[in-house]
């Protein structure tokens, strides 16, 4: 008998454990998934938490709920991999043995890794990164009288680029409609040079920021925070003052893959770009925010990875050569305020720009704009999350690679932004 | 795609102004560079920082980030920040000769 294990039961192991059991036959392949706890998140429901919208509750489910039957499900902490010998060591050093590895072990926060964030954590410092962090800062701005938010990026790559962004289109649609806005000042820092990286989102998506009276500081990289006084410190010398500072902190992977020495400065996994496997290691894939893809770190990247991923693992298996068939697609609704929605869909090579979607001209969702249509999109992704995504189901009308059909670039953007997207 | 004039080089570059073509880069031109984003002077410590650059670049095929950077014992991220003042990961990106680092999405 041989062994598959996936390390990590979220939205990618999951995925995988689904797509794979139904492709490797059960008396030739056993399948083991691990993961530390049993709390599978709904993790675009973070951002919903802080504007009362969703509770802890609504957002959680036992992550054995969406394994397939055959499938062993094992709850304990790994201290590493072993590549030399093949083998996953818990923490009590006790070890399991695989012919295949998948590392699907997510990204997390480390808000140690800016001196002084911790000094005021939870006090007048919050992420909603976490389901802990997003309840405290529920409670926090119910309370809050007046003054000043700043939404904080600290450093990139991070999980769900735009949640920042959409968490300063919340604030201002939710204090618009207590009355408050005018008591409440916004605030956007980013260490990048716009609003998002690539120019014509970046472009719509500053506009939008401007639109709702949230000043954007960019470019803006924090050396520390001083708690006492309520300001990020700049390593240029900046200073921005702030009563709560709502910060998505440095993303990192698990610990478990620095143990293993798998990782490169993130603890991300050295992953080639098309084909997901392992850069050093030929039974080693990974999958989703594990990875170092210059992709964005998201739920609907994992998803599309999938696919491709169970196809060449299967591949692997039967000695055949791998497809480089992953085009870096991405997907995503951002949550404008308003009860609108903006959709973005882009790859490696194409950034995200207007059109329709998923087919031209019909849409029905309009891209890089924002409408109710998408509002409800998103709504509904939490029931397609559970329900289609999770068991590997495919979602209608959107393939895994990317399609340039509806998409149209704007004619002044042209020349300027394709040099911008490669 | 525009090109460049260095002294007596001519060097292909991007819309701002990053070379495209590592071959074509030498050390006047990376100093020419240095100029235009307002260091006078590349000394040993600037060097450092773009040898190494240049040296994971042919290893991996990646301009490192700041992170590695700091990671590396080369420099820390403070002293990157002295040296490029303004924007380290693109001045000293720029100066190397590298491509634009791609932001991650």
């Amino acid at each position: 008998m041989k062994r598959l294990v996936i390390l990590g039961a979220g939205t990618g192991g999951t995925i995988m454990a689904n797509l794979l059991r139904r492709r490797l036959r059960k008396s030739e392949w056993a399948i083991t998934v691990i993961d530390r706890d049993n709390d599978h998140y709904y993790q675009p429901g973070f951002l919903f938490i802080p504007f009362g919208f969703y509770k802890r509750e609504d957002i959680v489910k036992p992550r054995s709920k969406f394994l397939p039957r055959g499938v062993e499900f094992i709850v304990s902490e790994v201290d590493r991999i072993d590549p030399a010998t093949n083998e996953v060591v818990f923490l009590d050093e006790s070890r399991i043995t695989y012919d295949y590895l998948i590392v699907a072990t997510g990204a997390e926060i480390v808000p140690a890794e800016t001196p002084g964030m911790l000094d005021g954590w939870r006090d007048t410092i919050f992420d909603f990164y976490t389901p802990d962090g997003a309840t405290a800062l529920a409670e926090k701005l119910k309370a809050l009288p007046g003054g000043r938010i700043v939404i904080h990026v600290n450093e990139t790559p991070i999980k769900c680029p735009v949640a920042p962004m959409e968490f300063a289109f919340f604030c201002d649609d939710c204090l618009r409609r207590h009355h408050r806005r005018d008591k409440i000042e916004l605030v956007y820092v980013t260490p990048l040079p716009g609003a998002f990286t690539k120019p014509v989102a970046s472009k719509a998506l500053g506009a939008m920021l401007d639109e709702k009276r949230v000043q954007m500081v960019t470019d803006f990289n924090a050396e520390r925070i001083d708690a006492a006084a309520r300001k990020i410190v700049g390593y240029d010398g900046r200073e921005i003052p702030y009563d709560i500072l709502v910060t998505v902190p440095t993303n990192m992977g698990s610990e478990m893959i620095e143990r293993s020495g798998l990782g490169n400065e993130f603890r991300f996994l050295p992953t080639d770009p098309h084909t997901l496997r392992s850069k050093k290691h030929e039974n080693i894939f990974a999958i989703g925010d594990a990875t170092d893809l210059p992709t964005s770190k998201a739920g609907s990247v994992a998803h599309f990875q999938a696919e491709i991923l169970a196809a060449n693992v299967v591949r692997a298996i039967e000695g055949k050569p791998l497809e480089p068939a992953f085009d870096g697609h991405s997907n995503c609704f951002v949550e404008a305020g308003k009860r609108k929605a903006i959709l973005i869909d882009f790859n490696y090579d194409v950034e995200p720009l207007p059109g329709r979607f998923p087919f031209p001209v019909v849409g029905p969702m309009p891209l890089l704009k924002p409408s109710r249509i998408n509002h409800i999109g998103k709504a509904a992704f939490r029931w397609i999350y559970w329900h289609l995504l999770l068991p590997g189901r495919p979602i209608p009308f959107v393939p895994a690679r990317m399609k340039m059909a509806g998409k149209k670039r704007p004619a002044e953007m042209d020349g300027a932004a394709s040099s911008g997207t490669k | 795609m525009a090109q460049k004039q260095y002294g007596a080089a001519t060097v292909e570059v991007d819309a701002e102004g990053f070379m495209t073509d590592l071959s074509q880069w030498t050390r006047d031109i990376a100093a020419a560079i240095a100029k235009e984003e307002g260091i006078a002077e590349l000394t040993p410590a600037h060097w450092k920082v773009v040898d190494y650059i240049q040296k994971e670049f042919k290893e991996n095929g990646q301009v490192p980030s700041i992170r590695k950077l700091n990671k590396s014992g080369v420099t820390s991220t403070k002293e990157l920040y002295d040296l490029f003042p303004g924007g380290p990961a693109k001045k000293a990106a720029k100066i190397s000769g590298m491509k634009k680092p791609e932001g991650c999405v």
